[in-house]
């Protein structure tokens, strides 16, 4: 079997190589491939933080709704009181179809089909997640990003301006912090909400119509939407 | 109580609607009156953020003659086997419950704007400070000769989303193999300028489903050029080669007159017959709009573009596909988008609260095959006393699939958004 040995774990990728899941053999290079779909809202890896999702290091084993500071949906945290841990077995049922495994969570996922593409992310995720990280997974926002944000973060946003202007972000993010295909923006860190805009204004991730908003919104009501926002707690 | 959480807030509507079910008279002394009428994308939205955000300074009444609501976005998903109709319709009961929003269940016959005063099919009146109309559009049946409100039982535009909708399903669920569609598109302005475009999408996708490919959908199309065009005729010849024709005025030289009871449409190049005729005719703002005198010439209202206001009225705000709103397109998303402004201008007037400059936005998704989204958007501002667009996005032609099947995944979490902003 070839590997492209360009990933740092590239060694720990030769090993895992021969494991099988049932019949078919397990591929965490492919599993690194699919956890793109993850990295927008999850960061893996030494120094992860949290983002719009808890980041993941060391959540094997880990019992849901667990990370201080992370404001997660009280259906997850009800699931983690009563027991529910995250293991291989319970990360691939819960992102077979995230919406049935725990009713009310609100990760906004809508779920992977294929039983070989979860054991492939979450064979690449039980390594990545307890050993060394991968350089690239956390891509970090362009200087020009963190020196618009800086500019922003400085200024008094005003919340009562915000929630006149969150009147267009709510038509598709629920304010409830239900998600349904669409990510919640509620009690997101302050930095991460700023720079996630003028991630979207300069193409860093990319979104037509979250561009085309935030091409249009001055520093003052990036400001005011922040203010608002942050401000707000899920229920 | 300055620390309250959203559930506390819910609980004092709750306890403050069953004050709100004392006689009209009685109840809201000294407290400012907002009448809406119309409960769909643009009314429902007025009526939640001054109820939400006036925190029960604001008596507000919805007046819609229907119980529930069914939107005419993602109805052509019901059409397509996408969606089910329970899941594309919505009741008021939260509206009542959690904001103490007042529904009367009646149609709105006419307005007294001298004494500020709706009334109702029954004769009784219902007084407001500010009127938000919000209507939605009524179908010019005439605009297409042969063609009435008895001939759309046979065959149906369906352009308003309940028993037409279902109507054209069964219809169309009855189509055999080797069958013809013909729909006759309607003339510029109308609801959901995609929406045509998009249904025959949803057509084309359930013959194949079937297996009906030897079936065929002709579009008489009044209109050169229509919503996304590009990006629909590279869908159709994609996934339905062979299944979808569309002809503009330079092929078919004009629509002469529709029959529905044999399904024929004649042109001047030819007569076409359907086994399903789909028949959008021209549209005009809903009807109390005229009744109310708030149209002009073109059968739709004129507004301040800064406030949502009616030309004609002060007292009176409309919103909508009712409203001749500059740039943007008549859909739910951009009546949702004036309703708050609106919503925010009334308040400040009634309870001074701060306002804000108008800013307006619309998306408008649709759907060509499974996972196969497109979209196309705007922002708006008011400008030179119009609303002008200030930056335009649209899909392109050649997408990757997982571009196109985040589009739609988009495009389920904004239905799920929109409805929740609209009803709570």
């Amino acid at each position: 079997m070839q590997i492209e040995a360009t990933a740092p774990i590239s060694a720990i990728l030769l090993f895992l190589s021969s494991m099988t899941v049932g019949a078919q053999e397990v591929d965490p290079i492919r599993g690194e491939k699919l956890f793109k779909a993850c990295s927008n809202c999850h960061e893996v890896g030494e120094g992860a933080k949290n983002k719009v999702g808890p980041h993941l290091d060391g959540v094997f084993g880990r019992t849901a709704g667990s990370i201080d500071g992370f404001k997660y949906s009280s259906a997850l945290k009800r699931a983690g009181e009563e027991g529910l841990t995250w293991s291989a077995e319970s990360i691939d049922a819960y992102i077979e179809k995230p919406r049935d495994f725990v009713k009310g969570n609100r990760m906004s996922y809508r779920g992977m089909e294929k039983a070989q593409d979860r054991s492939d992310l979450v064979a690449w995720l039980e390594r990545i997640s307890l050993n060394s990280p991968s350089a690239d997974i956390n891509a970090e926002s362009t200087s020009e990003v963190v020196g618009f944000a800086a500019a922003v973060l400085e200024m008094d946003g005003d919340p009562d301006y915000g929630e006149y202007l969150s009147g267009d972000c709510v038509t598709c993010h629920q304010i409830s912090g239900q998600a349904d295909g669409i990510p919640s923006i509620i009690g997101l860190p302050k930095e991460y909400f700023v720079r996630s805009l003028f991630e979207y204004k300069t193409n860093v991730r990319q979104n037509e119509v979250m561009k085309n908003r935030v091409v249009n919104l001055s520093n003052e009501e990036i400001a005011a939407l922040a203010a608002y926002f942050t401000g707000i707690q899920p229920q | 109580m300055t620390n309250f959480n959203r559930r506390q807030f819910g609980l004092m509507f709750g306890a403050g609607a069953a004050a709100l079910a004392l006689p009209t008279y009685l109840r809201a002394q000294g407290k400012p009156r907002v009448v809406v009428i119309g409960g769909g994308a643009g009314g429902a939205t007025a009526a939640r953020y001054i109820a939400k955000d006036s925190k029960g300074e604001i008596d507000v009444t919805l007046i819609d003659a229907s119980e529930k609501f069914t939107t005419c976005f993602f109805s052509n998903l019901y059409l397509g086997g996408f969606r089910d109709f329970d899941s594309i319709t919505h009741g008021y009961e939260r509206l009542q419950s959690n904001y103490g929003i007042n529904k009367i269940t009646a149609f709105a016959k006419s307005v007294d704007k001298a004494s500020k005063m709706v009334i109702l099919a029954d004769g009784s009146s219902v007084p407001y400070d500010r009127l938000v109309v919000s209507p939605g559009i009524d179908l010019i049946y005439d605009s297409v000769e042969g063609y009435s409100e008895e001939a759309a039982e046979i065959a149906p535009h369906a352009w308003k989303a309940g028993p037409q909708t279902q109507l054209l399903k069964a219809k169309l669920d009855a189509v055999k193999d080797g069958e013809q569609i013909v729909m006759v598109a309607p003339p510029n302005p109308y609801r959901c300028p995609p929406g045509p475009y998009e249904r025959v999408s949803m057509m084309a996708h359930m013959l194949k489903a079937k297996g009906h490919t030897n079936s065929k959908i002709i579009i008489l199309d009044p209109k050169e050029k229509f919503s996304k065009q590009g990006l629909f005729q590279e869908g159709w010849a994609k996934y339905y080669p062979g299944m979808v024709e569309w002809y503009g005025p330079d092929v078919h030289g004009g629509i002469k007159s529709v029959d529905a009871a044999s399904g024929t449409v004649e042109t001047d190049l030819d007569t076409f017959t359907g086994a399903l005729l789909n028949v959008i005719p021209a549209q005009k703002a809903g009807m109390i709009a005229a009744k109310a005198g708030l149209t002009n010439d073109s059968g739709f209202c004129p507004i301040d573009a800064a406030t949502m206001r009616s030309d004609n009225d002060e007292n009176i705000f409309v919103i909508g596909d009712a409203s001749i709103a500059g740039a943007m397109p008549k859909s739910g998303f951009s009546a949702n988008s004036q309703a708050k402004v609106a919503a925010m201008i009334i308040r400040s007037e009634l309870t001074d609260s701060k306002a804000f400059p108008a800013k307006y936005a619309n998306t408008c998704w649709s759907l060509i095959e499974t996972n196969d989204g497109v979209k196309v958007g705007a922002q708006y501002e008011p400008k030179d006393g119009k609303i002008a667009s200030t930056s335009t996005f649209v899909s392109q032609t050649g997408e990757e699939d997982s571009v196109r099947k985040a589009t739609y995944e988009e495009s389920e979490g904004w239905y799920k958004g929109i409805t929740a902003d609209m009803f709570g």
